[in-house]
């Protein structure tokens, strides 16, 4: 029996290697062009539509013109009030979940309902936020039955996000505090949450993120499709920045001519989500290097 | 005093802990009971419109007829009692707007005060009438017979072929092409998306320095932040007219837009998951396949993946579950026709997108409102079947490790 020759053996190894090599290296750079090009195409059509008036003025003439001053605003309300119901709640059971229960029957039931909440489909909060706080508690569409709506949709995110940052903190922390003769929730809030502060504040920065481009759950819950005023009372409805790009873009009375306000609208709604992640980032990055300094 | 006070403030901050750590369950039960309460009365409904009646000549012997049965008797793919009642006469059709044909505006009146009684003797004198009219018009003595229609069947609910909420007299809810457009477009997506994000997965994790991969990785965290609106706005104004011209299309918005949509949009989940899975094999594994002479693409095929399979299957199936789940991208590029689709080139309606699209024209409680509730419990069971197989999938292999 003749052996293959070792030379020819690993050099079609090695051919093999690289051309898979190559292989996923593309795949992998045509993700990002992907990635890029969305980006890139939504920003040189949408740069010319955005100037001051486009985020400060009332939109006009059928949408088709004017600016998005409104669907700003009640994207604030809506993010401002499903983070003011979310981030305390989720906040307080990451800590319940990660520093006081023990593990058995109670955590693992929470878990699994917390992971359920995640999974659930952004339509069917929709639907649940028009059934309870829209028809049953009669709040009819208003900020607050879409920023309670989205708030349940953000609530895992938050909750997840937490966990991971007390996760973070080293158990030694804990012990010293305990061991000096602090109670358990001295323990928690004097040493355990300033350490983990700044990753809790990058997971709200991106749940910020994740509500502000939600749609479908204020679909029937909060959205106006044309309201060119702002709201006074939280039992009002509101304009909000991706139902009003969905609305310009398919349903419009006339689409063509309100592509450009669809662009910038669309541009805007990135620009809010690259915001949010670069400064994720660079928390991230700054308090990370300051933790490993002390 | 003092260590009273320092007792008491601790339990009530544990209690107001506890009371948030349930938060997320009581929302869940809530979900579950408002989607179900809703959805599952769509089955103690007739299918007529409420407000509506169906009446028929007293000398016939029909009581009642299904739902099928009306749409094609007023489609007039039925023209004979033969299937309702065994009697072989061919059907009169009757709707609100034929009054006209048997009696002047005079004597229906002005504001139509004489209709019932008109609409009495009209049921009364034709004997092979089928009449469908609103209730209030029912006059107190009439001279008919109101049919009964029977309640919407499970059977007819999943199996029914026709999505057509709104039709008169009798609406039809075959949940059939949604289904079905829902799961061959997420399949389609899926195939679009798994070779890509796999090979992006292996690269970041086996192949790619740190540095680039320091790169790489918050990209397709922000691939996952953009608003799935800005994909659905990217494809209609992208890869729509792009399509409508590669295949010569009367209209872009297809399966196969959708498919591509929403392709890149699970492509965050598969990578991530698939990512931390493979970066998860344990270096003493890799090292003795390389120290045995395997090259390095030998050891990602014949050692990494298999050892992550769990986690990249994981990956791929949570990858599916957003697709299903996904509404807004997909109402705006997949054209949104109900019905079962033959190619990937047709437009084709799923299920969130149904929702989302019907949800604001059907009138709170009646039966369209609780139909589209029923299509929700059918995707909240869905993904919630998607996440426990995921769950098991990883878990199962946790137990495996240890």
């Amino acid at each position: 029996m003749q052996l293959p020759d070792e030379h020819k053996l690993a050099s079609s190894k090695k051919r093999k290697q690289a051309i898979a090599f190559w292989i996923f290296r593309i795949f992998s750079y045509a993700i990002i062009a992907i990635l890029f090009s969305i980006l890139s195409f939504i920003t040189y059509k949408g740069f010319s539509a955005i100037s001051w008036g486009f985020i400060t003025q009332m939109p006009e003439e059928g949408m088709t013109k004017g600016g998005i001053f409104p669907a700003i605003i009640g994207t604030l309300y809506l993010v401002c009030g499903s983070m003011l119901f979310a981030f305390p709640i989720g906040v307080l059971a990451a800590i319940y979940m990660n520093e006081y229960v023990k593990d058995g029957i109670i955590k693992k039931i929470i878990k699994q309902m917390t992971n359920n909440l995640a999974g659930i489909p952004s339509i069917v909060f929709g639907l649940f936020g028009m059934s309870l706080f829209v028809n049953k508690l009669g709040f009819g569409d208003s900020i607050i039955a879409g920023s309670l709506t989205l708030g349940l949709l953000a609530l895992p995110v938050v909750i997840r996000t937490t966990e991971e940052a007390l996760k973070a903190v080293d158990d030694t922390f804990r012990q010293a505090s305990l061991g000096l003769g602090a109670s358990k929730w001295q323990t928690t809030s004097k040493v355990v949450i300033p350490i983990a502060f700044p990753n809790i504040i990058t997971g709200l920065i991106l749940s910020i993120g994740r509500v502000s481009g939600e749609t479908a759950p204020i679909l029937f819950t909060v959205a106006a499709y044309f309201l060119p005023k702002l709201p006074t009372s939280i039992f009002d409805q509101v304009m909000a920045l991706p139902y009003h790009l969905y609305v310009i873009s398919t349903s419009g009375t006339n689409i063509e001519e309100s592509r450009p306000v669809a662009y910038g609208t669309a541009l805007v709604l990135i620009l809010i989500v690259l915001f949010a992640n670069l400064l994720a980032n660079a928390l991230r990055k700054y308090f990370g290097k300051k933790v490993k300094m002390n | 005093m003092k260590p009273f006070y320092k007792k008491f403030s601790e339990k009530f901050i544990e209690g107001l802990l506890m009371l948030s750590g349930t938060v997320t369950s009581l929302a869940v039960v809530l979900i579950v009971f408002f989607l179900f309460k809703e959805g599952v009365s769509v089955f103690n409904q007739e299918a007529v419109e409420e407000g509506y009646v169906v009446a028929v000549n007293k000398k016939n012997s029909a009581d009642h007829i299904s739902s099928e049965d009306l749409k094609n008797i007023y489609d007039q793919k039925i023209t004979h009692w033969t299937p309702i009642n065994g009697k072989p006469d061919s059907i009169v059709l009757f709707r609100l707007e034929d009054i006209s044909n048997f009696y002047s505006d005079e004597q229906i009146g002005e504001n139509f005060e004489g209709l019932p009684t008109c609409l009495s003797s009209v049921v009364d004198s034709l004997p092979d009438i089928i009449a469908f009219f609103p209730e209030r018009y029912l006059a107190k003595n009439f001279k008919g017979k109101v049919l009964q229609v029977d309640k919407i069947k499970m059977s007819e609910f999943f199996g029914g072929k026709e999505w057509f909420p709104t039709a008169q007299p009798s609406a039809q809810l075959g949940v059939m092409p949604l289904i079905l457009g829902t799961l061959w477009v997420s399949l389609g997506a899926i195939l679009l998306a798994l070779p890509l994000g796999l090979a992006a997965a292996v690269y970041m994790s086996e192949i790619a320095n740190e540095k680039v991969r320091r790169v790489m990785k918050p990209l397709i965290e922000l691939l996952a932040g953009i608003p799935s609106v800005v994909y659905g706005f990217f494809g209609l104004v992208i890869i729509v007219p792009l399509i409508q011209k590669t295949f010569q299309l009367p209209v872009g918005e297809t399966g196969l837009a959708g498919s591509i949509i929403l392709g890149i949009m699970a492509l965050p989940t598969i990578i991530t998951i698939s990512e931390d899975a493979m970066r998860n094999t344990p270096r003493a594994m890799k090292e003795a396949s390389l120290a045995l002479g395997a090259s390095k693409w030998q050891t990602i095929y014949k050692v990494v993946v298999p050892y992550s399979i769990s986690g990249i299957t994981a990956g791929a199936i949570l990858g599916i579950g957003r697709a299903i789940g996904e509404t807004m991208a997909v109402l705006m590029v997949t054209g949104n026709a109900a019905v079962i689709p033959h190619s990937i080139l047709q437009p084709v309606r799923t299920i969130p997108a149904t929702i989302a699209a019907e949800l604001g024209e059907a009138p709170a409680g009646g039966l369209h409102y609780k139909a589209l509730f029923a299509l929700g419990c059918i995707l909240f069971l869905i993904t919630l079947f998607i996440n426990l197989t995921v769950e098991f999938i990883t878990g199962r292999n946790k137990h495996q490790k240890h």
